[in-house]
């Protein structure tokens, strides 16, 4: 019993450092590659806007598969009785959406593609954790990258 | 996902119309599905990897891997049907199982101009 009490209070503690810092660590990523990408353009979209350019099109993707930590968990079960907003959870999901499109923006980056049309999202639940709370998410977002003709020469 | 062997001229996109080009036959629904699991070692480091929150990458490898296939049998499919681009395409996910994923990509075949 007494061993189940530490056991639980060390997974706690170490969650929460552990989790809190990689946390902290992947919005400083995502806020600086969000700059970085802030010339492609992703849109809901699905008309070109008509600048008379000409564009070939692909499909391109970003997945990411993100976890929450023990404590956070146990935050959402306490929340989960007395009902509210569960912060935990909601920067989970934000961090893998904007993760996604993060991705998703470099692939079309790669392809010298300046607008990627029609984004569409999908979240699945991969991972129960014990019970029937969410372990963790995966998103993919993908869309259309439209690659002016001009710079095509090369690819 | 960039570049598929074999998909040099299938356009694959998820728009309804293309700028600039026209639908010539609509050839039908096409579809690929992929179902798939990592070995114990991922699903161990992946539970791991839960108690502390953070990216698990077995997992965003293993649902790429299993979207890369899915979209070749689409790519094939359309082959055989004659298209020479896919338009509308949707994907899909379902988890069958603990640690087991479903993934299925459909769109609608076509030749274009």
């Amino acid at each position: 019993m007494i061993f189940q009490i530490i056991i639980f209070l060390v997974l706690m503690v170490a969650g929460y450092l552990i989790g809190s810092y990689l946390e902290r660590r992947h919005y400083r990523s995502i806020i600086q590659r969000e700059a970085q990408y802030r010339n492609v353009v992703a849109v809901a979209s699905r008309q070109l806007p008509d600048d008379g350019a000409e564009y070939t099109q692909r499909l391109v993707t970003g997945n990411v598969t993100v976890s929450v930590d023990y404590f956070k968990r146990f935050l959402a079960t306490l929340h989960n009785i007395f009902g509210g907003r569960i912060t935990s959870y909601e920067s989970l999901l934000d961090r893998a959406r904007r993760e996604a499109i993060l991705r998703m923006k470099a692939e079309a980056a790669a392809l010298k593609s300046p607008l990627v049309l029609n984004v569409k999202y999908e979240t699945a639940s991969v991972y129960k954790g014990s019970g029937n709370g969410i372990g963790s998410v995966e998103v993919l977002a993908y869309g259309t990258a439209m690659i002016p003709k001009a710079s095509n020469h090369g690819v | 996902m960039a570049e598929r062997p074999g998909s040099e001229f299938m356009l694959i996109s998820n728009l309804e119309v293309i700028p600039d080009r026209r639908v010539v036959k609509h050839l039908g629904l096409v579809q690929g599905s992929s179902v798939r699991a990592k070995h114990v070692g991922r699903d161990i480091m992946a539970s791991i990897k839960n108690l502390f929150g953070g990216e698990l990458v077995g997992y965003t490898e293993l649902l790429s891997e299993s979207r890369e296939e899915a979209m070749e049998r689409l790519t094939a499919q359309a082959t055989a049907v004659g298209a020479n681009a896919v338009l509308n395409v949707r994907f899909s996910t379902s988890s069958v199982a603990q640690g087991a994923a479903e993934i299925y990509v459909y769109g609608t075949a076509v030749i274009l101009e």
